[in-house]
């Protein structure tokens, strides 16, 4: 291995493993003041959406909002399946790739 | 710490839970894989990477990066950047993992992404008896081998594999995260929450330039949440000590349940 890429990798490392580790470690057993701990229990929520939207409306970094969009499209029978079966998260997924497929051959 | 099921059964369930996980990591470190090879790394350099960073959309960027010939500082700034996001997460997880040692959560913390976030918050949430320990650290590692293992298949043999998309690998992740979403969304005001992230995601990369949306629409849609919500009826109650008390009482409004799930597990660890 090159060494630049050895330190790039132990930099790269550092400040990745950082913010995952350091607030659960700063926080651990801490009783926090009550609005910080109801601001932090709307993060996960918050959190996968600002994930997910661009992850379906954005496509070559582009936003797409559009019939064309085929991951929009998509996601309409994945929140069904989601809706109807929340718990299992395999058939979710199962749904969304094979409407997927569909989409793609027959659009 | 008491535990019913066996070990195994432990470790089975959290591979169970991680396939989804699997299922989109396979094909983006297969991609990952052969961009690697053809930015001109060895095996071990892209393999290593996938083992100690662990961080699915900087990897790609550090390769192109890389093959670019940009400073390693600034690869390792924009690393940074990208997984800032992560801190929030981190912290969202504290109140249910009390009951851990800072060692447990070192390690933990090591393989924390988006997607196993994910599936944390929501099990957590629910307070499940058995999603503990074990198949925690299964959901984990299960997730982490297979990105470890995708990589390295995809550098040795990525043309094999033909393109993901023909099967709709692609849209794995995405579906696991709207069933996710939608698991967390309980009342009216997660509902607006999740609506205002989601706009706030796709809206700030026209103000704001850089990686910064989801990290600040998180931030922000979390805090409109919580100023919406005004103070948790459960909140007077655990002021007064008796947190415990309300928590075994149910707590009643569904505003409160959060507060009482958590009281919940850490009594539990007691």
């Amino acid at each position: 291995m090159r060494s630049e890429w050895f330190w790039l990798l132990l930099g790269m490392a550092l400040v990745t493993y950082g913010p995952r580790a350091l607030p659960l470690l700063a926080l651990h057993r801490r009783t926090l003041p009550a609005p910080l701990r109801r601001w932090l229990s709307f993060v996960p929520v918050a959190i996968l959406a600002a994930l997910l939207a661009p992850s379906l409306a954005v496509v070559n970094g582009r936003l797409d909002l559009s019939y064309h969009n085929l991951y929009l499209l998509a996601a309409i029978p994945t929140f069904a399946a989601a809706l109807l079966d929340r718990r299992n998260l395999f058939l979710v997924a199962l749904v969304g790739m094979v409407s997927l497929v569909l989409l793609r051959r027959f659009l | 710490m008491k535990e019913t099921t066996a070990p195994a059964g432990r470790v089975l369930a959290g591979l169970r839970i991680s396939v989804p996980v699997i299922l989109g990591y396979v094909p983006i470190g297969l991609a990952y894989g052969v961009l690697a090879r053809q930015g001109g790394l060895t095996l071990l350099e892209t393999v290593l990477m996938s083992l100690f960073v662990y961080a699915g959309s900087s990897q790609f960027i550090a390769v192109a990066l890389w093959q670019a010939k940009a400073e390693p500082l600034a690869i390792i700034f924009t690393t940074f950047l990208v997984n800032l996001r992560h801190f929030l997460m981190s912290a969202a997880l504290s109140p249910y993992l009390a009951r851990y040692t800072k060692r447990w959560l070192a390690y933990f913390s090591y393989e924390l992404t988006d997607e196993t976030f994910a599936l944390h918050s929501v099990n957590l949430r629910r307070g499940e008896a058995g999603y503990q320990g074990k198949t925690i650290l299964a959901v984990n590692e299960a997730s982490h081998l297979a990105w470890t293992t995708a990589s390295a298949a995809g550098y040795l043999a990525g043309a094999v594999f033909g393109r993901p998309e023909a099967l709709g690998f692609d849209f794995a992740l995405p579906a696991m995260f709207i069933a996710l979403l939608l698991m967390q969304v309980r009342r009216r005001l997660d509902l607006a929450v999740a609506l205002l992230a989601a706009g706030l995601s796709l809206g700030l990369p026209y103000v704001i330039p850089g990686r910064w949306n989801v990290l600040i629409a998180a931030v922000a849609a979390a805090g409109a949440g919580a100023l919406c919500a005004g103070p948790l009826p459960a909140e007077a109650a655990a002021e007064a000590g008796e947190a415990a008390a309300s928590a075994e009482a149910g707590a009643g409004a569904a505003a409160g349940e959060d507060r009482a799930a958590v009281e919940g597990g850490q009594s539990r660890a007691v």
